[in-house]
């Protein structure tokens, strides 16, 4: 059973056709990274997935089970929308932290206002609480930050900030966990540690997407390599595949150019 | 005298500071409503309350004080009480300047914030009062203590439409005793009466200075 499939997703600006048709699927614990030229529609395709935008056309299937259609899109009502993006967290080229929450804060803050609508949340409120609670320091742990718990976003460097930011995205057990260039507003120096924690990830086989433009990054760590030009998918395969024997002369032309910088 | 005159104006400061804090508590949510309204996607909602805050702020308040509180009575609409002719005038114009303040309060909440806390499956009604609001209380401090100042001050145009407030009360001495310096004495009541505000207001800049952003 594929964990995610997407099926011919389509989407237009007005008269933009950004995303003409998109197809893939992965199993899980599956990594893959997507990557292709600026515009391409790389995060126009992740906004969609997570129902920041309304894709036209096309299905979106978890676990085999269609979760969203482009057809029916305006029929889903805001409970079943919100129940359908749990199956999947996101994490921001920008971050996105809540500027008056402490890093701690930043990532109980949802599993503490989705816990109150567990029908045994009123008998076992303590323990739920506590559960959250050792839940998020464990993975602000995880992500090498147990001594800025109590720091808020403004107090944090960009790298730690994006280090929260994933612990407050895997806060929620997402069953796909989808980066958006978790690197690419930071400076050069920070970005290593931010490769490290999804390399950690991998390790704990974390079902993963990640939009980057680190090709040598994306070699090490994905068994897939998506290469999407002008809101098509031109090339699926494994890293070798893609990286060193390309069918497409877009790609070829995509990578020589990255490799000329 | 200066007895007789200090208790009259303090009577005034009453009915001045009635008038403040009643705007302030219709004035404030309604305001929040008005500014929502203005910022609506639905376009019979949006523009005629775009067309009321323009005829608002674009006329005195003094006019809009005259027509509410002898529009009914020209109107052959007699009974209405003055001073509830003056509460709807301050409370419809202070929520109009007040929606204004909250729109820009709200538009300049990045999307971003908006986006996290969706895709943290958090509801419409939590991401703003969760996430956003904190931040555009934080944002609307500065703009919103130079309303309430205002306000302080605007309360004295109700002296025109005979609410006995503190200006009301000081030119009342200048009419029967012919003397001018209660007029220049009330002045000491609206500088205490904003120079709490201002230490309120600093105190609470403070508080929600614990962040950047
Ligand atoms: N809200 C929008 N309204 C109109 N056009 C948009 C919108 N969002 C994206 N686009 C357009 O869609 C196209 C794809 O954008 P997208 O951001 O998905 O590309 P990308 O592959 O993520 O690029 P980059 O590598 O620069 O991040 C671009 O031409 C962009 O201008
Ligand atoms: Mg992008």
């Amino acid at each position: 059973m594929k964990i995610l499939e997407v099926k011919n997703l389509a989407k237009n600006f007005g008269k933009i056709q950004v995303l003409k048709g998109i197809d893939f699927s992965m199993e899980k614990g599956e990594v893959v990274a997507i990557i292709g030229s600026s515009g391409s529609g790389k995060t126009t395709l992740l906004r969609c997935i997570n129902f920041l935008e309304d894709a036209d056309k096309g299905q979106i299937l978890v676990e085999g089970n269609c979760i969203y259609e482009g057809e029916n899109a305006k029929k889903l009502t805001p409970a079943e929308i919100r129940k359908n993006q749990l199956n999947f967290g996101l994490v921001f080229q920008s971050f996105n932290l809540f500027p008056q929450y402490t890093a701690f804060e930043n990532v109980t803050l949802a599993p503490k206002l989705l816990a109150k609508e567990r029908p045994d949340y009123k008998q076992n409120k303590k323990q739920i609480l506590e559960e959250i609670d050792s839940n998020a320091k464990a993975l602000l742990e995880r992500v090498g930050l147990s001594d800025r718990m109590n720091n808020y976003p403004c107090q944090l460097s960009g790298g730690q900030q994006q280090r929260v930011s994933i612990a407050r995205a895997l806060a929620l057990n997402p069953k796909v966990l989808f980066f958006d260039e978790p690197t690419s507003a930071l400076d050069p120096e920070l970005t290593g540690e931010i490769l490290h924690v999804i390399r950690d990830l991998v390790k704990k086989q974390t079902t993963m997407v990640i939009v980057t433009h680190e090709i040598e990054f994306a070699r090490n760590v994905a068994d897939r390599i998506i290469f999407m030009a002008d809101g098509v998918v031109l090339e699926d395969g494994t890293p070798e595949e893609v990286l060193d024997n390309p069918k497409n002369d877009k790609t070829k032309h995509f990578l020589s150019k990255l490799s000329e910088n | 005298m200066f007895i007789t005159v200090t208790l009259s104006l303090l009577e005034g400061l009453l009915t001045t500071f009635k008038i403040f804090a009643l705007t302030l508590l219709m004035a404030l949510p309604l305001g929040l409503i008005i500014s929502f309204g203005s910022m609506s996607k639905i376009k019979v909602i949006k523009w005629p309350i775009k067309l009321l805050i323009w005829i608002i702020r674009g006329t005195p308040l003094m006019l809009q004080l005259i027509i509410f509180g002898f529009g009914p009575g020209l109107l052959g609409l007699y009974g209405m009480d003055t001073f509830v002719a003056v509460m709807i005038a301050f409370v419809i114009n202070y929520a109009c300047y007040f929606s204004e303040i909250f729109r820009g309060g709200i538009e300049s909440i990045p999307k971003g914030q908006y986006e996290a806390g969706q895709v943290l499956g958090l509801t419409k009604t939590q991401v703003f009062f969760k996430i956003v609001l904190l931040q555009v209380v934080k944002r609307i401090v500065p703009p919103m203590s130079n309303e309430f100042l205002t306000l302080v001050k605007d309360t004295s145009l109700a002296n025109s439409i005979m609410i006995y407030e503190i200006t009301w009360n000081a030119k009342r001495f200048m009419n029967s005793e012919h003397i001018l310096w209660p007029l220049f004495y009330s002045g000491v009541f609206y500088l205490a009466f904003c120079g709490i505000l201002t230490i309120i207001f600093g105190y609470i800049e403070r508080k929600l200075d614990y962040y950047k952003g």
